[in-house]
């Protein structure tokens, strides 16, 4: 049975390769995953391990509670550099060396801030005296003295500069110009993301980062047979306090820590798309198992005939499957190569930058990769093989002997409808239930949408008649459309075949009457087959509406939210829109003239209650340009904040009791007990809130964190938006390269890019599964026409064209994709509406465009799918047809 | 071999079938296919099944050879009885009792020639004996076209592979259904020739369903069919006697 197995896909090589190529593509999505994210954690490690190669311990200073550095003001605070001394005096220490270091912005020779993506912008002091800890190698030049600047040399050649020229750098003050003495690279990593390098001496950093007289980290070394317990043992015994020492391990270890946590989830979301691809994959093998099955009944039942089990024969199906899975699987991985180079690529290209070391193919990729291949295809290939242990014997003998139908087979619809209310219900409970705990919430989301899937796949062959019946015009007409623009084309294509050799139809605009009225019949004829190759697509573009729903839902209601917020002329933000910006800057904008008012918002990170929260700051200009929507207190408690006073969101006050006249105790990142005293509570717009969950004055921000950037700063000037005021605030903001002023328009649209661009990297990894879908509907056609060969050579024989064969079997296509994306928008639209329903931060919105977009691609995809089997179709000499047997 | 397995009397008969009934559809629309037919068929006969269309014969065939289940009636193949064994136990009394070849000749496509012959005792995960398989090959002539496939061969050639295959296992009864309907009358000869070796060198018990009169002229025994009974059985007889036969009967 294996060699007849084996016999049979040689036979079927390209039956076989058809059906493999869901699982070649959702494996190679997963490879591709593995493959990145591990090539990312080895290059941070390879950063790390770099950082720390010669240091036993680092000092750092410390904050009251962990925080995150992704937000503003987490980072932990710096620390006086009169501990260095007392370190370097130690017996213990063989060498140690201080340094600074934060964000540092170089200024292209457009005066623009230079950025590559969102990746940072780093900046730190170098030692060249210390080599074993200076983490940077010159390529060129010299190593910076005072007022001087090394940059890497991915930034000096992208930018054009080169050692000897000028360059502008910014951190917390204005502009300065420096000499750039020479180029350098980050150790032996040939990438670390878009990020850019600076590197200046000490006291040059320490100026430019406003931490004179104060380091971040200090570097040590131990002498010989001191074992970096000992030396964190003598270190300690000399820090004051609000600061900490680690071994390098341990520091190198903490560092990653943050990378790993956001890799993780990378990871997951990208393996979540691996995972959506190999779904709809199983739904294509099921298929064309199930299609090709049917094709060899006769042969399964000359098996049986001659002695073979059930067993046996559900055995070389699975068989079958296996052995695609496996090839399959493996040519997946190879392919996860390339995908992964092809995702490097994506990122950077919506400005998302991530290191690169070198592609990592760990084992583990092998072995999960081929397991998931393997196990979904032989999953896949069940149903089909168990109707194949169904075909009778007689089947051998009489033409038509359909397979026996299962005992269950008429709660058929019955048990699919229940599996789709099963998942919705699912759904449901996930989303409505207050406390989960959010594995769980997932689990039912996906296992519930699954189930869903499923259902809606299984029961649609009920659906199939009425909406093949409707998408029926909508075919003829929309590929009529769709022809019309590309005529043209087609007839520049016919002229160029007259004009060199035989015969070509001239390209008609019409539809051909009999030929879409068999495309029609053909579609509905076998509506099982018909619906489950429209599943798959149907799963993508369900998915794809979801996003796109999904995805207009949260820009709406953060719009409104800006509109009833932000009552100003102007915002300023960081040429990336995201980075908090130094108070220098505000200050620079109050200072132009027709300025009437400003105000800045802090953001920063406190503890409370046990947690971390964001917290943020408001000045006294804050009454006239924010608005906020009082549950108790009024505009006029922002002026009243003073010392103690605070602002909390509706959310927060309800979990901890507080209203206003409460108290609380913020515990800030300098460790410091700060006692608040609640003046107002506002209810939070839907679209997100801009502030933290407890808000109190500036001057209180101020006098607790070290470095106070600003999240968000509102310009009014006399006059409005208007040409000259928006010329002014660029002059103002000329020094501070890394800022910009924004109009109300260009602020929502700014800081809806960000969302726009997740959505794009969504719609492209989504894309793969209706890539998927594809080929899918290329396998049914390719099948049906091997089946229909006879029936094609009759058509043929009674007149049909090569033309009209082309456009009945394209007919049968477009109707079968626009079934798969009628029920996927509608399923789509449907989920998305729950979610909606559930989340506050959505609001439901119908997103037109995107909806109309996706009604296009299934008739794109129905032609597309059809021009192969078509060609194969018309192809086929109607004598050859009627003979072959 | 393998039929001696079993506790069997090969001086019964290999097939034995009582009062089959088989009714197609229900209610208004049923037909009846069968209306009570009893039948022997002795080992190391040959014995042919005529009829017109719609007679009954391949329905009776089916049903003899455990393809079918009549309505009512019993069939016993060497002593088992057929109609009520399970799917399991009927596939093994295939293995081990039936042969079939077919109208079509069921040749799978991707095997080779040998391979389709040996396939019978693949499924049954036995060994075949090389000299009967030797002798087998050269009995049917297909000795340099072993390692062919079906499509490299002709009909009457693909015919000689089912024939070969049907009793490579040595089965109690081989059933031919139409055995020649697919091929030119000089290669129908040759092929019905080889049947009638079968029967006579290795004694093999042979049920042929057809409507050739030359085949049927090959047989031991005739049974003719008419509207779902046994309408008359004779003997051996000539082509010419078979088809005055038909005449008189109005098997037309």
């Amino acid at each position: 049975m294996i060699r007849f197995a084996l016999a049979g896909m040689l036979s079927r090589k390209l039956r076989t390769a058809l059906t493999a190529i869901g699982v070649v593509l959702g494996v190679s999505l997963i490879s591709g995953t593995y493959v990145l994210t591990d090539s990312i954690t080895s290059a941070f490690d390879s950063i790390f391990s770099e950082s720390y190669k010669n240091t036993d311990a680092t000092v750092s200073g410390k904050t009251a509670f962990d925080t995150t550095s992704d937000s503003a003001g987490g980072v932990a605070p710096p620390f006086t550099a009169t501990v260095l001394p007392a370190i370097q005096k130690l017996p213990e220490v063989d060498a140690a060396d201080g340094s600074v270091f934060g964000e540092v912005q170089m200024i292209g020779r457009d005066g623009k801030a230079i950025v590559f993506g969102g990746s940072p912008n780093l900046g730190y002091s170098v030692n060249p005296d210390l080599p074993q800890f200076n983490t940077l190698s010159l390529v060129g030049g010299s190593w910076p003295g005072p007022n001087e600047i090394v940059i890497d040399t991915q930034t000096a050649e992208k930018k054009g500069f080169a050692a000897g020229d000028e360059i502008a750098v910014q951190a917390r003050g204005p502009a300065e110009r420096m000499r750039i003495s020479g180029l350098v690279e980050f150790g032996e990593v040939s990438s670390i993301g878009g990020a850019t390098l600076a590197g200046f001496d000490l006291a040059t950093a320490q100026k430019l980062l406003g931490k004179t007289g104060r380091l971040d980290q200090i570097l040590i070394s131990a002498k010989d047979g001191v074992s970096p317990q000992q030396l964190v043992d003598a270190v300690g015994k000399v820090l004051p306090a609000g600061t900490q020492v680690r071994t390098a391990q341990e520091q190198a270890a903490a560092d990653a820590e943050e990378t790993s946590g956001f890799l993780d989830f990378f990871r997951t979301f990208l393996l979540v798309f691996g995972g959506i691809a190999l779904f709809v994959g199983s739904f294509v093998i099921a298929n064309s198992l199930s299609i090709t099955i049917a094709q060899r009944t006769r042969e399964f039942a000359t098996l049986r005939t001659l002695g073979a089990s059930r067993r046996q024969i559900l055995g070389s199906v699975v068989l079958e499957a296996l052995i695609t899975g496996v090839l399959a699987s493996v040519a997946g991985l190879i392919f996860g190569l390339a995908i992964a180079t092809g995702l490097f690529n994506l990122f950077d290209a919506v400005g998302f930058s991530l290191p690169n070391n070198g592609l990592v193919f760990r084992t583990r990729t092998i072995v999960v990769g081929l397991l998931v291949g393997i196990l979904v295809t032989v999953v896949a290939s069940l149903r089909p093989a168990w109707r194949a242990t169904r075909v009778p014997p007689i089947a051998a003998v009489r033409e038509g002997a359909k397979p026996i139908p299962g005992r269950f087979n008429r709660y058929r619809p019955l048990g699919a409808a229940l599996l789709a209310i099963a998942g919705i219900a699912l759904v449901v409970v996930g989303l409505f239930v207050d406390g989960l705990p959010t594995s769980t919430l997932l689990v039912m989301l996906g296992g519930g949408v699954l189930l869903l899937f499923v259902g809606v796949a299984l029961f649609s062959s009920r659906l199939v008649k009425p909406l093949a019946a409707a998408s029926d015009p909508v075919a003829r007409w929309s590929v009529v459309t769709l022809t019309a623009i590309a005529w043209p084309v087609l007839v520049l294509s016919w002229l160029i075949k007259r004009a060199f050799r035989r015969t070509a139809e001239f390209p008609r605009v019409l539809p051909d009457g009999p030929a879409t009225t068999i495309g029609g019949q053909n579609s509905r004829r076998d509506p099982a087959r018909t619906a489950s190759t429209a599943a798959a697509l149907m799963i993508g573009l369900a998915l794809v509406t979801l996003v796109a729903t999904l995805g207009a839902g949260i820009i709406k209601p953060f719009e409104d939210a800006v509109d009833g917020i932000f009552s100003a002329d102007y915002a300023i933000t960081a040429q990336n829109n995201f980075s908090p910006l130094p108070p220098d800057v505000a200050a620079a904008v109050a200072a132009t003239p027709g300025v009437s008012a400003v105000t800045s918002v802090r953001g920063g990170q406190a503890s409370a209650y046990g947690e971390r929260i964001q917290i943020t700051g408001v000045d006294a200009a804050a009454p006239a340009l924010l608005t906020f929507d009082w549950r108790s207190g009024s505009q006029r408690s922002l002026a009243d904040l003073g010392a103690d006073g605070a602002i909390v969101d509706a959310e927060y006050a309800d979990k901890h009791a507080l209203s206003v006249g409460s108290q609380l105790t913020l515990t800030t990142v300098t460790g410091k007990a700060l006692p608040l005293k609640v003046v107002g509570v506002f209810r939070p717009p839907a679209g997100g809130s801009p502030f933290g969950n407890v808000t109190i004055s500036t001057p209180t921000f101020d006098a607790n964190n070290p470095q106070p950037l600003n999240v968000y700063t509102f310009v009014n000037l006399t006059g409005g938006v208007t040409a000259a005021n928006t010329a002014a605030l660029e002059g103002a903001l000329s020094t501070f390269p890394n800022a910009k002023a924004l109009d109300r328009d260009a602020f929502k649209k700014s800081q809806t890019d960000g969302i726009k661009s997740i959505l794009n990297v969504l719609y492209v990894l989504l894309a793969l599964s209706v890539l998927v879908s594809l080929f899918g509907i290329v396998n049914t056609l390719v099948l049906t026409v091997f089946e229909r060969t006879r029936e094609l050579g009759m058509l043929r024989a009674v007149g049909l064209t090569r033309g009209q064969v082309r456009k009945m079997i394209r007919h049968e296509s477009v109707i079968t994709a626009l079934i798969g994306a009628a029920i996927g928008i509608v399923l789509g639209l449907g989920l998305a509406l729950l979610l909606a329903a559930r989340l506050e931060e959505v609001a439901f919105a119908v997103p037109v465009a995107q909806l109309i977009v996706f009604g296009v691609l299934p008739i794109v995809v129905g032609i597309l799918a059809a021009i192969w089997p078509a060609r194969r179709a018309a192809r086929l000499n109607p004598l050859e047809a009627l003979q072959y047997e | 071999m393998i039929g001696t397995e079993e506790p069997t009397n090969r001086s019964t008969d290999v097939v034995q079938a009582d009062e089959l009934v088989r009714v197609y559809g229900e209610g208004d629309t049923a037909v009846r296919a069968l209306h009570g037919v009893s039948v022997r068929i002795e080992p190391g006969q040959l014995t042919a099944v005529m009829g017109p269309s719609g007679s009954g014969k391949s329905t009776l065939m089916h049903i003899l050879a455990g393809l079918d289940k009549p309505t009512s009636g019993s069939v016993r193949i060497a002593g088992t009885e057929i109609t009520t064994l399970g799917d399991d136990n009927l596939t093994k009394l295939r293995r081990q009792h039936i042969g079939f070849i077919f109208q079509f000749f069921n040749l799978l496509p991707m095997l080779t020639a040998r391979e389709n012959i040996l396939l019978p005792l693949t499924i049954a995960g036995l060994g075949a004996d090389p000299e009967y398989f030797d002798a087998l090959v050269a009995r049917v002539g297909l000795a340099d076209r072993l390692t062919h496939r079906p499509a490299e061969l002709s009909g009457g050639q693909q015919q000689r592979v089912a024939i070969a295959r049907a009793l490579a296992s040595q089965p109690t009864v081989v059933f031919a259904d139409e055995p020649t309907g697919n091929l030119d009358s000089r290669t129908s000869k040759e092929i019905l020739h080889l049947l009638r070796q079968s029967v006579e060198e290795y004694g093999q018990t042979t049920v042929m369903v057809t409507h050739d009169a030359r085949a049927a002229a090959m047989a031991d025994r005739i049974l003719f069919l008419a509207d779902g009974r046994i309408v008359k059985e004779t003997g051996r007889i000539s082509q010419h006697d078979i088809l005055q036969l038909i005449d008189t009967l109005d098997l037309q």
